[in-house]
């Protein structure tokens, strides 16, 4: 813990004003190329997006406008990309360049917004569940678990065959499936806080259940959610793609990413632009989300392992380390590095009374290995066929702890 | 104490059940349209409609409606499409076959990739193969499951045929029964696609599971021991890294038999998730609710079935 | 008339297996029947090993777990288990200060916000008044005001523990329970920390409840001392008494654990290893919990528990050093 020893006032003429946790996650996250090149890509994104309107204006084709004198052949088949249509046309002559920066609207509003509402449900349920645990936790744990093991998008055709698609039947849809996740997580660590000295404090002040939860335990909460909405809003995007697709999520002529590739889909062996720079504007966006998730992760929970880490010498150091000691261990892979005091508590609380195989407990209260914004098993992937496991940030796991 | 555990899970099980026919009965009630019109047909009669609205028991209290329709359900009648007064029993289960040979073929596929790429990333960790695996499974999971199978109609089927290598044929599902090797044939891009998709989160839990077991005390011991490292990953490492891996499998196999929804409509396979999204074109409720019992099903038995060899196999597990 | 009586107060943790249907299958004896008194402005030394029911005594009497049985009475009203609306004017004037100055500030807070919590939940005064007043508190603690703004990791241990005592004395309490304010403290701090609560508790004419497992720092301030064991206080006295002429066994134990200055008094004493782990609370030993590790234990000691007695020295022991010898023949050392 050597920050937490440092003196103010010992640099004289230098005040360590206010170095507060998101201080120190700041200045760690500045360093951070892969982080940082992720950020500017996103930022780009969201831009471009917000100014779709006056690119529009700019080059003069609409996000409708049918070009069928220029923007369709002879033949009736898209125009490859020129100067005049920077990504091609679709099959209505329409100019492909400016209904992907529309499509990004729809998109990211969707990403966002899906994640946002599930990240204040998850919060909620999680911090409920945690904090007065009891018959309360073992209810809504075991929603949690229908929610989380449930094939959804099944469960997505069901909801939609009946309120039909639409812009917020799919932000529900995905808020309603991404929730589950955040609130097991928050559950583990309300778990974890609430047992703390400082909530004993505020008790004994006096403070009501509410004031404990806000002032005491919820702002412990926000470096793992903020983490797993990073990576959550990728795989939303993900998601609506996929709904989108299948022709449950955003309706034509409104263009999302996933409907622009679902009216490729015919046509990709004559105009490969059609397919090629939806999807992959689409890839560009997510993985940036899915390395800036990374990037923020490490920024606020230094110990985990990461992908792509500036401290690569360091750890390749340590990997050598523990090829020839195999005594160090993984488990001192995650203990080492640079402590801080941002959050000394890893989910590593197994739950009073827990029951079953731990397998379905993880990112939360399950063995002490995974970190805050952990993942496990027992989360699936969006807009995927079926449960494949782990949240979005599979890419994440921790060696030990 | 094993019986105490089993029939809690059981019972567990059983609740979950409940609840999704609680659920489904509700999206029936809620859903736009009056399914005895539906039934019916554009010609019919009031006095038609009014029959088979008594029929189906629609006048009735709510509570009576819930009770038939359980007892319906326990009588394993799903109800009938709207579309073609089929039974949906009779629908799904002749659009098992395609789902079933997608997703028990790609299973094997994507297992053996997933777990050996994950020993292989675990025993490098932190090498550069490690980090391009690991990046590899990041991509995965950053790209819609559509997308990758279009890419690879596009490049495997498409081009290859272009250029005269028609070894991939385009869309569509030939019966084991006809031909196992065209079966074979038509499946392998389906395969790769599934595989793709989910050897990338089974790499990241082969990798994450195996790290923990290779940070423990036997292993160390087995180490000091001067066990050859190939033998101490493999036979020691492996055996328990494996234990959440192999109930990972199980679990995504029996949510994947509900439907492999995008991977069969890419490439016109014709299973229980096609015939969902049919439906859901053609607003046929009660395909779309059997399919979601179905599924539900599949879903708890593979969690009870994974929750008991779990608990058989790991003795470590807590029977309470 | 006492601020403070503790009386025959119980505390047990019930041990539940199984997750639905819980059943009780135990419990920890963490405080069988204790009874205390505290008068204004006394300081009451509270010293036992780990894990011999302090710390939960100490979180009885501030309310922050319910009672089993017994009473606690504060300043003549009977606050056992009271409700949490009818407890809220009784904690401004009882305070705790934690043992872990790292644990017990939030680190996501600033410390200004911090002090100022008991303001806060009590509805006292203007944010500006506030303010104000956490400025003082600060002063008076001997922080500097101006790091108001600062979070709990930019201070050291010592420091924090400051801040805990500003909380602590926000209120204007009348009762102090220090659950173990010094123990996670360099020894260099934990003199200025203990210093600084003697000067507070003149000033403000604070009534003390100190916690401690080390006995050499309780008696720097404590006018009269309680030594619990698994769940019971067996001897209280006097603090310089009690150093001088330890009755029970067990304090004699402690006692002569404690690194004393003075080697010729040690000398005098002799020294008194204890053999033998602590026993469960989970099941006590029968009779004086202490025979089972006791060098002066005799048969009575297996069979009857004895009463805490003695007039002003009270001690809880069949055989107390300087009494009658034991009857077996297994007890001199």
């Amino acid at each position: 813990m050597t920050l937490t020893e440092i003196r103010p006032g010992v640099v004289p003429g230098r005040t360590i004003a206010g170095r507060s946790p998101w201080a120190l996650a700041w200045a760690r996250i500045r360093t951070d190329k892969v982080a940082l090149a992720s950020a500017v890509v996103v930022l780009l994104l969201l831009v471009l997006a917000a100014a779709a309107p006056l690119i529009a204006q700019w080059s003069g084709h609409g996000p409708d406008d049918q070009f069928r004198d220029i923007g369709i052949t002879d033949q009736g088949l898209p125009v490859a990309p020129n100067g005049t249509f920077w990504f091609g046309t679709d099959r209505l002559g329409r100019d492909l360049f400016i209904r992907v920066l529309y499509g990004a609207r729809v998109s990211l509003v969707v990403g966002v917004l899906s994640t946002g509402l599930a990240a204040l449900l998850g919060v909620a349920v999680g911090l409920l569940a945690g904090f007065y645990g009891g018959v309360v936790d073992t209810l809504l744990s075991r929603l949690m678990d229908v929610v989380l093991s449930f094939p959804y998008l099944i469960f997505a055709i069901a909801v939609v065959s009946i309120a039909g698609p639409s812009l917020t039947a799919t932000v529900g849809v995905i808020a309603f499936y991404s929730w589950a996740a955040i609130a097991r997580i928050v559950r583990g660590q309300t778990l974890s806080i609430k047992e703390r000295e400082y909530v004993e404090a505020a008790r004994s002040l006096g403070a009501s259940d509410a004031r404990v939860m806000v002032v005491d335990i919820l702002p412990n909460l926000l470096a793992p959610v903020i983490v797993l909405v990073t990576l959550l809003v990728p795989a939303a995007i993900v998601f609506e793609s996929t709904l989108s697709y299948l022709g449950l999520g955003i309706v034509p002529p409104t263009p999302s990413w996933g409907n622009l590739l679902s009216e490729a889909q015919g046509f990709y062996r004559v105009a490969w632009w059609y397919l090629t720079f939806p999807a992959g504007t689409l890839l560009v966006a997510t993985l940036a989300f899915n390395l800036l998730g990374d990037g923020v992760r490490d920024a606020i929970d230094p110990r985990t392992e990461r992908l792509f880490s500036r401290r690569r010498g360091l750890l390749r150091r340590r990997a050598r380390d523990r090829r020839s000691a195999p005594a160090s261990g993984a488990r001192a892979a995650a203990s080492d590095g640079p402590v801080t005091g941002t959050d000394g508590d890893g989910p590593g609380r197994r739950e009073p009374g827990g029951d079953g195989p731990g397998r379905r407990e993880p990112g939360g209260d399950g063995p002490g290995r995974r970190e805050p914004g952990g993942d496990g098993p027992g989360r699936r992937e969006p807009g995927r066929d079926g449960p494949d496991g782990r949240e979005p940030g599979a890419h994440d796991d921790s060696t030990g702890g | 104490m094993f019986r105490r555990f089993l029939i809690r899970r059981v019972i567990l099980g059983a609740i979950v059940l409940w609840l999704v026919t609680l659920g489904t009965f509700f999206m029936f009630f809620v859903a736009p349209g009056d399914p005895a019109r539906t039934l019916a047909g554009r010609q019919a009669t009031p006095e038609q409609v009014e029959l088979i609205r008594r029929d189906l028991g629609l006048d009735q209290p709510v509570l009576v409606q819930y009770g038939q329709y359980m007892g319906r359900l326990l009588h394993g009648d799903l109800g009938k499409s709207y579309f073609n007064g089929e039974s949906v029993g009779t629908l799904v289960a002749a659009d098992l076959p395609p789902t079933l040979s997608l997703v028990l073929g790609g299973a094997v596929l994507w297992f053996l990739v997933g777990v050996s790429a994950g020993v292989l990333s675990a025993t490098r960790a932190r090498s550069p193969l490690d980090r391009a695996m690991t990046f590899l499974a990041l991509a995965g999971v950053s790209m819609p499951t559509f997308v990758i199978g279009l890419l690879l109609l596009y490049l495997l089927f498409f081009q290859l045929t272009k250029a005269g290598l028609p070894i991939f044929p385009p869309d569509s599902y030939v019966d084991f029964s006809q031909n196992p090797a065209e079966w074979a044939r038509h499946l392998i891009l389906p395969w790769v696609t599934l595989a793709t998709v989910q050897a990338a989160t089974y790499l990241r839990l082969t990798r994450g599971s195996m790290l923990d077991v290779l940070g423990e005390d036997y292993i160390r011991t087995a180490r000091a021991k001067g066990v050859p490292e190939r033998r101490v990953v493999v036979r020691h490492g492996l055996r328990s890294a494996l234990t959440p891996v192999v109930s990972q499998l199980g679990v995504d196999v029996g949510t994947l038999i509900g439907g492999v929804v995008v991977t069969e409509s890419v490439f016109g396979l014709g299973g229980v998730g096609q015939a969902v999204v049919q439906a859901f074109v053609s607003s046929d409720l009660p395909v779309i609710m059997g399919v979601v019992l179905i599924t539900a099903a599949a879903v708890v038995v593979a969690n009870l079935l994974v929750d008991v060899a779990y608990a058989l196999l790991d003795a470590r597990v807590r029977l309470a | 008339m006492n601020l403070l009586e503790v009386d025959d107060l119980v505390k047990h943790f019930p041990i539940h297996e199984g997750a639905v249907l819980r059943r009780r299958v135990g419990q920890v004896h963490a405080v069988d029947g204790v009874s205390l008194t505290l008068a204004p402005g006394e300081t009451l030394g509270l010293v036992g090993e780990t894990g011999c029911g302090k710390s939960t005594l100490a979180r009885c009497i501030a309310g922050l777990y319910p009672v089993t049985s017994g009473k606690v009475v504060f300043d003549g009203q009977d606050i056992t288990n009271l409700p949490r609306g009818a407890m809220r004017p009784f904690r401004r004037d009882i305070q705790v200060m934690f043992q872990d100055p790292y644990g017990s500030l939030n680190p996501r807070r600033r410390v200004g916000s911090i002090i100022a919590d008991p303001l806060v939940i009590h509805g006292i005064g203007t944010a500006k008044e506030r303010r104000r007043a956490v400025g003082e508190l600060m002063e008076r603690v001997g922080l500097n005001p101006e790091h108001y703004n600062r979070f709990p990791a930019e201070f050291s241990g010592g420091q924090r523990q400051r801040i805990g005592v500003a909380r602590a004395l926000a209120l204007r309490p009348r009762l102090i329970i220090c659950d173990e304010p010094v123990s996670a403290l360099d020894v260099s701090i934990q003199a200025q920390i203990l210093n600084l609560l003697k000067d507070l508790q003149d000033e403000f004419g604070l009534t003390y409840l100190f916690i401690a497992h080390d006995l050499s720092v309780v008696r720097h301030v404590s006018d009269r001392i309680a030594v619990m064991y698994l769940g019971r206080v067996v001897e209280l006295a006097e603090a310089d008494e009690l150093y001088e002429h330890p009755r029970h066994p067990y304090a004699d134990a402690l006692l002569s654990a404690t690194a004393v200055a003075d080697p010729d008094a040690a000398d005098r004493r002799g020294r008194v290893i204890l053999t033998g782990d602590v026993p469960s609370p989970i099941d006590p030993p029968s009779g004086c919990r202490f025979h089972p590790r006791c060098p002066r234990a005799g048969d009575l000691c297996a069979e009857r528990q004895p009463p805490l007695e003695g007039g002003g020295h009270l001690t809880a022991c069949h055989y107390p050093i300087g009494g009658a010898p034991p009857a077996g023949e297994r007890g001199t050392r």
